[in-house]
């Protein structure tokens, strides 16, 4: 079977582990003094691309939207195994809503071409829509299938899909070139060697901005964002509720209550 | 962005998801606040209905109260396919624009809401938990957000249709009344030639071990606190002696002890319980959006300033590690 040139969405998110900060004013995250890491399905859309690549042959290439200290979450990935990285970053993509981050990573997917899948997370772990994936297919007028837990090659043409329902699975068949979203279930992504950091300096890193790509001013950042946070609201689901420290009397009353409330 | 998108009614518009001639779960909750919205711009309450042989979900849908169905039937629509479904409803919304159209957030529609809003160029939210209407007839679609204890509030002002994503259990599920039926049904006839990319092949049902979250009478929940896969163990003992079902945050999932099927909150399920403890669980709001509406909340956490102590009807402070042994045989000698 023919090799594959894979093209997988890479978003550098703010490790969750530390606390997101919220500005107010702008209305924005604060993503200043927070560790930048790779989304972690994006692990698993990067894994699902080397494996194919390790049975079919062709080239894997990593594709991200963000600021240019995003460089090294890329150098990253190049160092899992990635050929070669575009990083696309400009003023003028800031405050993209996912519509208009679509169309970014749509037209630098047109940029790198001769392409016959891309692969993205199911979902990021801070913006979390799951939106992103079905946006670019469409943008490139790709078929799309998300929440994919097994992707096998089905012929030359296209693949055989497993996806994720409330109820079970769907056995699907996509042709190529397509998109797909992919979730947890799909692997176990591999850690990262010694070797595969040494590799990953001499790799191709290409940063491109507005100007490189041919994206409408209009449909990029703010502008091209149809959404917007129109406000941001505290609210409280505070009860009337009892603090005991942990002593067997505060666990002996708590059994009492269990058989006032009728659940034991 | 400046009146891009769509001259618009007052409509707004449920998507019927159906999966083998049942209407999704989620269908029954849009209609409520469906109508409530339709109301509030004037408007009606319709609902796209795309699948095969599907009359008698037409005729439920308007037992529900829908002022019109569209419906379109064909052989090929019987499964939701991501290449035919944002098609078909992207002519539907062109000929005839709704103010909103709202989606269930389930598999089908995280695919089906993001891929019609990019052919129409309009806006679209994820995972709302409530929703409004401004004076404006901007769509008021409330996220959690951010972390803490905020919720934003997101609109698209300057496109239509608006799209809107909603949580699975958050609005209460319309029930059917054979006897209200005044809307009427509109056929709308499938139209579509050239070759299909994505084919259905097979259908798997899986049964799913355990009692389903949100059935259960009592969720046991462990977060990040539980620590480790023995701990864990110790929360699902609890669980099983209380005739209950075991409940995670996302590190929790994320460490591997628990399946992302047992995920609660803004991403995960919504639960009822009649009891609801959490264990090691900070309180964040993407979690406790998916807890708020239990009877009764018990929380268990070392650290007295956690948030969820808040929201909890009762709280201990303590490890866990040392709680839920003790509460585990307080249980056991009570049931005896
Ligand atoms: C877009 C988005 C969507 C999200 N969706 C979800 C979602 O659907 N569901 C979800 O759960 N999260 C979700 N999250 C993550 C969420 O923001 C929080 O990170 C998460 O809920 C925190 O989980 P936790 O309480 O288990 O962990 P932590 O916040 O780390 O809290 C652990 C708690 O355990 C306590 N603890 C530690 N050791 C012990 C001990 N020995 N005994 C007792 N207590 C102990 C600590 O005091 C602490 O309060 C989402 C995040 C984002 C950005
Ligand atoms: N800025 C970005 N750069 C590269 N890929 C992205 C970006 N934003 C989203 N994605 C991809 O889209 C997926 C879903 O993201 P989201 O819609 O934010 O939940 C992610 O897992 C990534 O693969």
């Amino acid at each position: 079977m023919k090799p594959l040139h894979i093209i997988v969405c890479v978003k550098p998110v703010p490790d969750f582990r530390s606390p997101v900060e919220f500005d107010q004013k702008t209305k924005t995250v604060k993503r200043g003094n927070v560790a930048t890491v790779i989304n972690p399905l994006d692990k698993n859309a990067l894994e699902a691309a080397l494996q194919l690549k390790e049975s079919f042959g062709g080239k894997v290439t990593a594709l991200s939207m963000a600021p240019p200290f995003a460089e090294s979450v890329l150098r990253e990935v190049l160092a899992f195994g990635a050929d070669e990285a575009f990083l696309l970053s400009d003023p003028a993509f800031a405050g993209s809503d996912t519509l208009a981050t679509a169309y970014v990573l749509a037209q630098g997917v047109k940029k790198i071409r001769d392409f016959d899948l891309v692969i993205t997370g199911a979902a990021s772990t801070d913006g979390n829509t799951a939106q992103v994936g079905p946006q670019v297919a469409e943008h490139l007028g790709l078929p799309h299938a998300s929440f994919v837990t097994q992707v096998k090659r089905h012929s030359e043409h296209s693949l055989e899909l497993t996806l994720k329902t409330e109820e079970g699975t769907i056995l699907a068949e996509i042709d190529l070139p397509a998109l797909i979203t992919v979730s947890r279930e799909i692997n176990e992504p591999r850690t990262l060697g010694l070797f595969g950091i040494a590799a990953a300096a001499a790799k191709p890193l290409h940063i491109l901005g507005s100007s490189d790509l041919e994206v409408d001013p209009e449909r990029v950042g703010e502008k091209g964002s149809p959404t917007r946070i129109a406000d941001i609201r505290e609210v409280s689901f505070a009860r009337k509720s009892e603090l005991h420290e942990g002593t067997p009397e505060a666990i002996s009353l708590l059994v009492k209550k269990f058989r006032e409330w009728g659940v034991i | 962005m400046d009146n891009q998108g769509l001259k618009a009614s007052s409509d707004i518009w449920v998507f019927a998801e159906q999966k083998n001639k049942r209407l999704a779960g989620v269908v029954y909750e849009l209609l409520a606040p469906g109508r409530r919205l339709s109301d509030k711009l004037g408007g009606s309450l319709a609902s796209v209905l795309i699948g095969y042989d599907v009359s008698d979900l037409a005729e439920e849908l308007l037992a529900c109260g829908v002022d019109v169905v569209y419906k379109v039937d064909a052989p090929p629509l019987a499964h939701y396919n991501s290449w035919l479904y944002p098609r078909i409803l992207e002519k539907l919304v062109k000929e005839n624009p709704p103010n909103s159209l709202l989606i269930g957030a389930t598999y089908a529609g995280m695919s089906l809401a993001p891929a019609l809003a990019a052919r129409l160029g309009v806006g679209c939210s994820a995972h709302c938990v409530n929703l409004d209407v401004d004076d404006h007839g901007n769509l008021l679609q409330y996220v959690p957000g951010f972390g803490g204890s905020l919720m934003a509030i997101i609109i698209s002002p300057y496109s239509r249709p608006q799209i809107a994503t909603i949580k699975q259990g958050v609005f209460t599920k319309t029930e059917s009344k054979p006897g209200i039926k005044k809307g009427m049904i509109r056929e709308v006839a499938f139209e579509f030639t050239g070759p299909i990319p994505v084919k259905v092949l097979e259908i798997k049902q899986e049964k799913h071990a355990g009692m389903p979250l949100e059935k259960a009478k009592v969720v046991v929940a462990g977060g990040a606190g539980v620590g480790s896969k023995e701990g864990w163990a110790k929360i699902e003992e609890l669980a099983a002696l209380m005739g209950g079902a075991v409940g995670a945050t996302r590190p929790a999932v994320d460490e591997g002890w628990a399946k992302e099927s047992q995920m609660i909150g803004q991403s995960g399920k919504t639960v009822r319980p009649e009891l609801y403890i959490g264990v090691g669980i900070s309180g964040d709001i993407q979690h406790t959006v998916g807890i708020q509406d239990a009877q009764k909340i018990v929380a268990i956490n070392n650290n007295p300033k956690a948030p969820i102590f808040k929201m909890a009807d009762y709280g201990i402070v303590g490890d866990y590690k040392e709680i839920v042994p003790l509460l585990i045989e307080a249980i056991a000698q009570e049931k005896n």
